[in-house]
């Protein structure tokens, strides 16, 4: 079989084994909802309710606050029982509305909110999925449809649909495969509609045969869908090594990959957009992968938007004595969560709990050059080099040695033998960068 | 649900099983049936030699190096390293002396394990050799009864040294001040006078074999010093049938166990994979240059440590290149 991946990259343990086999199941309400108004990059929702105002499932608690941003909706009926400041996942505090559910409320999806898909205009459904609250599931919960209206001075001949799920233990987005690939398909052709593409690849990793199985037999005839098995291995779902991986091109550093004709798309936002149109409700819950060594009972789950940690663990029979690290996504790029009140987001694509065993030791070696490193950096960076550069903090002589195009996948932190923070460092190297610009231009 | 006791720590919070001290001890214990066959030639004389040189480098670290980082390992590999690349007869104190010398002056005032330019081990074979030069070119003929003592190894410090043990001129020493060959199969094998590892060729390819097999040895630097040093005696011996063959050259002296040991200690080659390649071919240039038509029989330790002086710079030309910077300047 033809290769399709990219050179280095690393092998992490994939343990899908514990979800990949068990179907979607759709998880209780539980009494509290907590919405925060900041879950997509860009700008925050802004508030526009009160406390003591009930609210039905799919009505807005926040609305966009300009082109990048979208509403934020209730999960559930209730009651808005406090707004404040609350934990978020990832270990800030903020705006948050409370809802409290109503008990032995019906939860029935009511008359349509967002308009049927046929005979809009491309500029309707791009409003259509704004007011609906999509943004990318893939983790990063960039708004979708500023994915769907690409600059005008490029043309766009491809869309990519990422079915990679390179993460370990992750499998929200293959059993979305397994289970809904009418909807993936479905999320397409609004897509390549939208953004005038006639032709779609969805790269999936060979390691999901059933998925890729499912997409085949229900690739609609009249669409030039094609379903690529891609490489396992880590990180093939990041943007540019996909993009490398099905079109054989390398998006320029620095460069969006609209500069280079395609539109990348996470496979679990197109199964959204087509629930979001099939069902007339906004973005409001969620396929997430509850799981780890640490957890009594490992689930794929449908989960309200807003449902705190501690709920959905609970709802999972907890976790067990030798759980360490609570993980808010893929254990290579996800945050650990300090505060289990922190609710599930638009972008919590999984909970990973892992234990002490999995955990990272603490003890670090001095640097011994080995060069693992740079066999494993996914972008031919030399992490190595950048992390002797970042512990004597020269981060102006890490910009020219190209420490923006590290995406903080982690492969140099995770075969590093000498367990060096790397990836960490140059997450605090960037931001210092960061200051540094912003000082200078002020 | 109780509420666990956790932890927070940046991503990512999975990690490889391998770590330094594991890859240190692999090599070491990987360095055993060097060891073995060196015993089976030299008898008790080698297994004494090492010792010597291991305590002297092991005590040195523990003494002036941070706590905890005898338990890397990297301080035993220099010490075995160190042992393997003297003579059998030496005395033990020297022995001793070149392991203080090698982790004091090659490795601690460096600033420790990953600061250093210069191969320790090296460092403290190049310190003996210019501090006794005699005692460092004595070389004892292997075989005989293995607690037969190979020379004066208890003698003490400024003691003349009485000798009266068999010696014979190493391969590289008979032809360079003899003209005269000695069989490669000898050399494989190991049947030939010369330092402690430097004698059967064939158990340190096998050892080196299995460290790449298992990834923790880059192949590239020692493929490229063995091949570089065939084919450059090679097109001398071609050039002029007075110059040695291609094969007498890689399988004598100390090319093995430097090429497969020597240039692939991580910390003082270069990072880059390309740069090993550059390393490697320079390295088995100048072993050729000092060999042929160099004063001394031997150039294996000069070589690498004149390289790993040069290690910075090729690093820094053999950069890899960055995903997209390609196509940025095509795009320009």
């Amino acid at each position: 079989m033809a290769f399709f991946g990219f050179a280095h990259g690393v092998h992490p343990p994939e343990e899908k084994g514990l979800t990949s086999g068990l179907p979607i199941r759709r998880m209780p309400y539980p009494e509290e909802i907590v919405l925060p108004l900041r879950q997509h990059a860009g700008k925050p929702a802004k508030l526009c309710v009160r406390v003591g105002d009930h609210v039905e499932r799919g009505d807005p608690v926040g609305l966009a606050d300009g082109y990048m941003s979208v509403p934020i909706h209730a999960s559930a009926a209730g009651t808005i029982s406090a707004i404040d400041l609350w934990p978020h996942p990832d270990g800030s505090y903020a705006q948050t509305v409370h809802i409290k559910v109503d008990k032995y409320a019906v939860q029935l999806p009511r008359p349509r909110l967002v308009p049927r898909w046929e005979g809009l205009t491309v500029d309707q459904v791009v409003k259509a999925v704004q007011d609906a609250g999509v943004v990318g599931l893939g983790g990063a919960a960039f708004p979708t449809h500023v994915k769907l209206a690409p600059p005008k001075d490029y043309k766009v001949h491809t869309l990519i649909i990422n079915g990679a799920e390179c993460e370990p233990y992750l499998t929200s987005d293959h059993r979305t495969m397994v289970e809904y690939p009418e909807r993936v398909h479905f999320g397409c052709r609004v897509m390549m509609h939208t953004l005038g593409v006639s032709k779609a690849v969805i790269g999936v990793e060979k390691n999901k045969p059933d998925a890729i199985a499912a997409l085949e037999r229900t690739r609609p005839k009249d669409l030039d869908i094609t379903i690529l098995p891609l490489t396992v291995k880590y990180p093939q779902g990041a943007e540019k090594m996909l993009i490398h991986a099905v079109t054989g091109v390398e998006v320029p550093s620095g460069k969006l990959p609209v500069t280079v004709g395609v539109v990348v798309q996470n496979v679990g936002s197109l199964a959204a957009i087509a629930e979001v149109f099939d069902t007339g409700l906004p973005l409001i819950e969620r396929i997430v992968t509850v799981t780890g060594h640490g957890l009594t009972r490992p689930a794929n789950l449908i989960v309200p938007v807003g449902t705190k940690l501690k709920d959905l663990l609970a709802y999972c029979d907890g976790v067990t004595p030798d759980a360490r690290e609570v993980i808010n996504g893929g254990p290579m790029m996800g945050m650990a969560v300090s505060n289990l009140d922190a609710p599930v987001l638009k972008g919590t694509t999984g909970i990973v709990v892992l234990t002490s065993d999995e955990v990272r030791a603490e003890k670090i070696y001095p640097c011994i050059h080995c060069g693992r490193c740079l066999d494993a950096c996914p972008v031919f960076l030399n992490p190595s080099w950048l992390g002797d550069l970042a512990r004597v903090k020269r981060y102006q002589e890490m910009a020219d040695h190209h420490l923006a195009d590290c995406m903080l996948c982690g492969s140099c932190s995770y075969v590093c033998p000498s367990n060096i923070p790397l990836s960490q460092l140059f997450q605090a190297s960037k931001a210092a960068l960061r200051r540094v610009q912003t000082a200078g231009a002020a | 649900m109780t509420a666990p006791n956790l932890i927070v720590t940046a991503s990512p919070h999975l990690k490889d099983r391998d770590t330094t001290p594991r890859i240190m001890w692999t090599v070491a214990a990987s360095l055993v049936p060097v060891v073995l066959s060196s015993a089976f030639f030299f008898g008790i004389s080698a297994i004494l030699v090492i010792l010597a040189a291991m305590l002297g480098a092991l005590l040195t670290e523990r003494a002036l190096a941070k706590p905890g980082t005898l338990q890397d390992g990297s301080a035993m590999i220099t010490g075995l390293l160190l042992g393997l690349s003297l003579p059998p007869g030496i005395p033990l104190w020297m022995a001793a002396l070149g392991g203080v010398f090698g982790i004091g002056f090659g490795k601690v005032i460096w600033g420790g394990l990953g600061q250093n330019a210069f191969n320790p081990a090296l460092i403290g074979r190049a310190f003996l050799q210019t501090a006794f030069p005699v005692a460092i070119t004595t070389w004892p003929t292997p075989g005989g009864d293995f607690f037969a003592l190979k020379g004066d190894l208890f003698a003490f410090p400024f003691m003349h040294p009485v000798s009266d043990v068999v010696t014979s001129a190493t391969p590289l020493g008979l032809f360079k001040f003899e003209q005269k060959l000695t069989s490669v199969v000898d050399l494989v094998l190991g049947t030939t006078g010369g330092s402690v590892g430097e004698t059967s060729a064939l158990v340190i390819l096998i050892c080196g074999a299995y460290l790449a097999w298992k990834g923790y040895l880059n192949w590239r630097s020692p493929v490229s010093i063995l091949l570089t040093v065939f084919v450059a005696s090679q097109l001398l011996h071609w050039f002029n049938g007075k110059y040695p063959d291609g094969l007498f050259m890689v399988f004598s002296g100390g090319l093995m166990l430097g090429a497969v040991y020597m240039a692939t200690d991580m910390v003082t080659v270069p990072t880059t994979n390309k740069g090993r390649w550059v390393f490697g071919v320079c390295t088995g240039l100048i072993v050729v240059i000092i060999r042929v038509f160099g004063g001394l029989p031997e150039g294996v330790m000069y070589a690498i440590l004149i390289m790993n002086a040069f290690t910075p710079f090729i690093n820094r030309a053999t950069q890899p290149v960055v995903f997209g910077t390609r196509t940025l300047k095509e795009a320009k």
